[in-house]
């Protein structure tokens, strides 16, 4: 019980500065860049693509939040951006079902009749 | 709130009225659409009143009020004469290809959906305007999405065809890739200068601070996709070659030539302190996208791919105009633009109207064509020697004056691995002339007669490529227009 309550010390004293945001945010974007560099289903690019938006998305807000509280812009930035990757995920998706019904898969290495 | 300041935005907003317009249209006028009683009015609706449309742009042109800068919006959206010519320009781009759209959309698979076509259409075109006129990163970001969502739906307009699909799957990952890369770069330039407009970023960068480096190089990637410049241009040759001709065309000249304008209208007034490092990026970028593409259209048989790389090349030679970012520079890339914009079209036009009759779209189709279709090869031989640079033709004073250009900008060897290119770029194009007029063939395409509208496009294109470049009052006018560094 003490540890645990030592551990609940230290990670309360943690002071949380632009740091850790910018960190976590390029670790988003560089899985995001690695998924979409490996992964076989388009599904799964998709998502990892949508990691890559959300890091810009995190830098946005913790930009903003640390370094200009005066103004909004970033926020008023993220809340655009996730609408607009909304919108692209919407018909990415739509052209992947499209593929679906002609191929009955999602895979990317059926995806080759277009080549050279 | 000023509300008046709307009408700033006159040449967007009357483009919404079209939009509208159309889409009231499409409900109420074509009632049975089934049975393919689609009226011939909504053939020509969308094409008038875009002309309307561009006849009253091109007024604020012809008697400009005071120096014809506006801005609104605290200075999101800025305008400038320029840049209503670039719209003009892409507005007869987007002219000439309803008119090649037009038998395309009259087949009967088709019907269900015509209206689709000319609004997505258009609202791309409306992207690419707020894109240019824009003053602040989020109206950029904006207009380019605006500019890209709706274009994967065109490319994967023909819903059952595989290869559409499969072109609309790798343009939309792509382009979600670059815009991912661009929004983390614009955040970046937030991070460092805690502010997105335009006006006051140039005076906040300096070359010595590596993250806003990092953002200009995220940026100029992220927009090298829309523009296919190498090595972003993986997507475009499968892209290109699976979506429907008509789209091809469009995406070949308009879009592209939209963002080469932003690309160069952004770096010149928000990247300006860092134009050594930018010049250095845009050199390299030039070199390859000039050499690969040309290597790699010389081994291509379907001749819809093969003008993807030629687009490709053809868009290494459209940003030789940044290079340094002069006056110079904008006026010979609006014309390199306009004389591009006719070229491609007149070649696009034709491979449509061939496609529409004979179904071929193989370079080694066209073997004999000149036997059975003489007009139709002529009119494809001149906007093919446009493309390779041959003189008298528009194409010619184009690469002379961008190349002029980047010399005068400091660039000579930029400028003469571009002119070995020309050449190489010669032979691929005059292999497509060789098969028209030179190749023997038993079976050439059968005769055909291309419709009232595509003949109309077909005459605009042919008058551009022969006039273009003679007419010296064109590039004057440019020039009158034009601003750099």
């Amino acid at each position: 019980m003490d540890r645990l309550n030592e551990l609940i010390n230290i990670i309360l004293g943690i002071h949380v500065d632009m740091t850790w945001f910018l960190v976590l945010s390029a670790l988003m974007m560089f899985i995001g860049i690695y998924g979409f560099l490996t992964r076989r289903n388009t599904l799964a690019i998709l998502i990892s693509v949508e990691l890559m938006l959300n890091a810009a998305d995190i830098n946005f807000a913790a930009f903003n939040r640390m370094l200009f509280p005066e103004g909004q812009e970033g926020y008023i930035f993220a809340l655009f951006s996730i609408a607009i990757s909304a919108a692209e995920t919407a018909i990415a998706i739509a052209v992947m079902i499209n593929i679906y019904r002609n191929l009955k898969n999602n895979f990317v290495a059926n995806l080759d009749k277009l080549k050279w | 709130m000023d509300y008046s300041q709307f009408l700033y935005m006159h040449d967007e907003i009357s483009l919404i009225a079209v939009i509208v317009i159309l889409f009231l249209a499409d409900l109420f006028l074509c009632g049975d659409r089934k049975s393919g009683t689609v009226s011939k009015a909504l053939s020509l609706l969308p094409v008038g009143l875009l002309a309307l449309q561009t006849a009253y742009i091109a007024s604020a042109l012809l008697c400009p009020c005071g120096d014809g800068m506006s801005e609104a919006f605290g200075g999101m959206y800025q305008n400038t004469p320029v840049m209503t010519l670039v719209k003009v320009v892409l507005n007869v781009g987007t002219i000439i290809v309803f008119l090649m759209a037009d038998s395309w959309m009259k087949r009967p698979e088709n019907q269900i959906k015509v209206g689709e076509f000319y609004m997505l259409t258009l609202s791309t075109l409306l992207g690419m305007y707020y894109m240019i006129s824009s003053g602040h990163f989020l109206m950029f970001f904006i207009g380019l999405e605006l500019a890209s969502i709706p274009m994967t739906a065109l490319i994967a307009y023909t819903k059952n065809n595989q290869e559409s699909a499969e072109a609309a799957a790798k343009y939309i990952l792509t382009a979600l890739f670059s815009s991912g890369l661009l929004l983390y770069g614009i955040s970046l330039v937030y991070g460092t200068c805690g502010t997105m407009y335009f006006d006051e970023l140039a005076a906040k960068f300096s070359p010595a601070d590596t993250l806003q480096l990092a953002a200009l190089v995220l940026f100029i990637s992220g927009i090298g996709f829309k523009i296919s410049l190498v090595p972003f241009h993986l997507w475009t040759a499968d892209t290109y070659q699976g979506a429907p001709t008509t789209v091809t065309g469009y995406l070949s000249v308009i879009s592209k030539g939209a963002a080469a304008f932003v690309l160069f209208t952004i770096l010149v007034k928000v990247f300006q302190p860092m134009v050594e490092q930018w010049n250095t990026i845009m050199l390299w970028i030039i070199i390859f996208s000039i050499t690969v593409a040309n290597l790699f259209a010389v081994r291509q048989n379907n001749i819809k791919r093969f003008m993807a790389f030629s687009a490709i090349s053809q868009a290494g030679y459209l940003v030789l105009g940044v290079m340094g970012g002069t006056a110079q520079g904008m006026t010979s890339l609006v014309y390199y633009l306009f004389v591009y914009m006719v070229a491609n079209l007149g070649v696009f036009l034709i491979i449509n109207v061939t496609e529409q009759n004979s179904g071929k779209i193989n370079i080694s189709d066209y073997n004999g064509f000149y036997q059975s279709n003489p007009k139709l090869s002529f009119i494809m031989t001149l906007c093919l020697f446009s493309l390779a640079g041959i003189p008298p033709f528009a194409g010619f004073f184009s690469k002379f004056f961008i190349f002029m250009a980047a010399f005068n900008a400091g660039f000579p060897v930029l400028v003469f691995i571009a002119l070995v290119n020309t050449v190489i770029s010669l032979y691929y194009y005059l292999l497509i002339v060789k098969a028209m007029y030179i190749v023997k063939n038993d079976a050439p395409i059968a005769p055909f007669r291309s419709d009232c509208y595509t003949k109309t496009a077909i005459a605009v294109c042919a008058l551009g490529v022969v006039l273009g470049g003679i007419v010296s009052c064109i590039y004057g006018y440019i020039d009158t227009l034009s601003y750099g560094l």
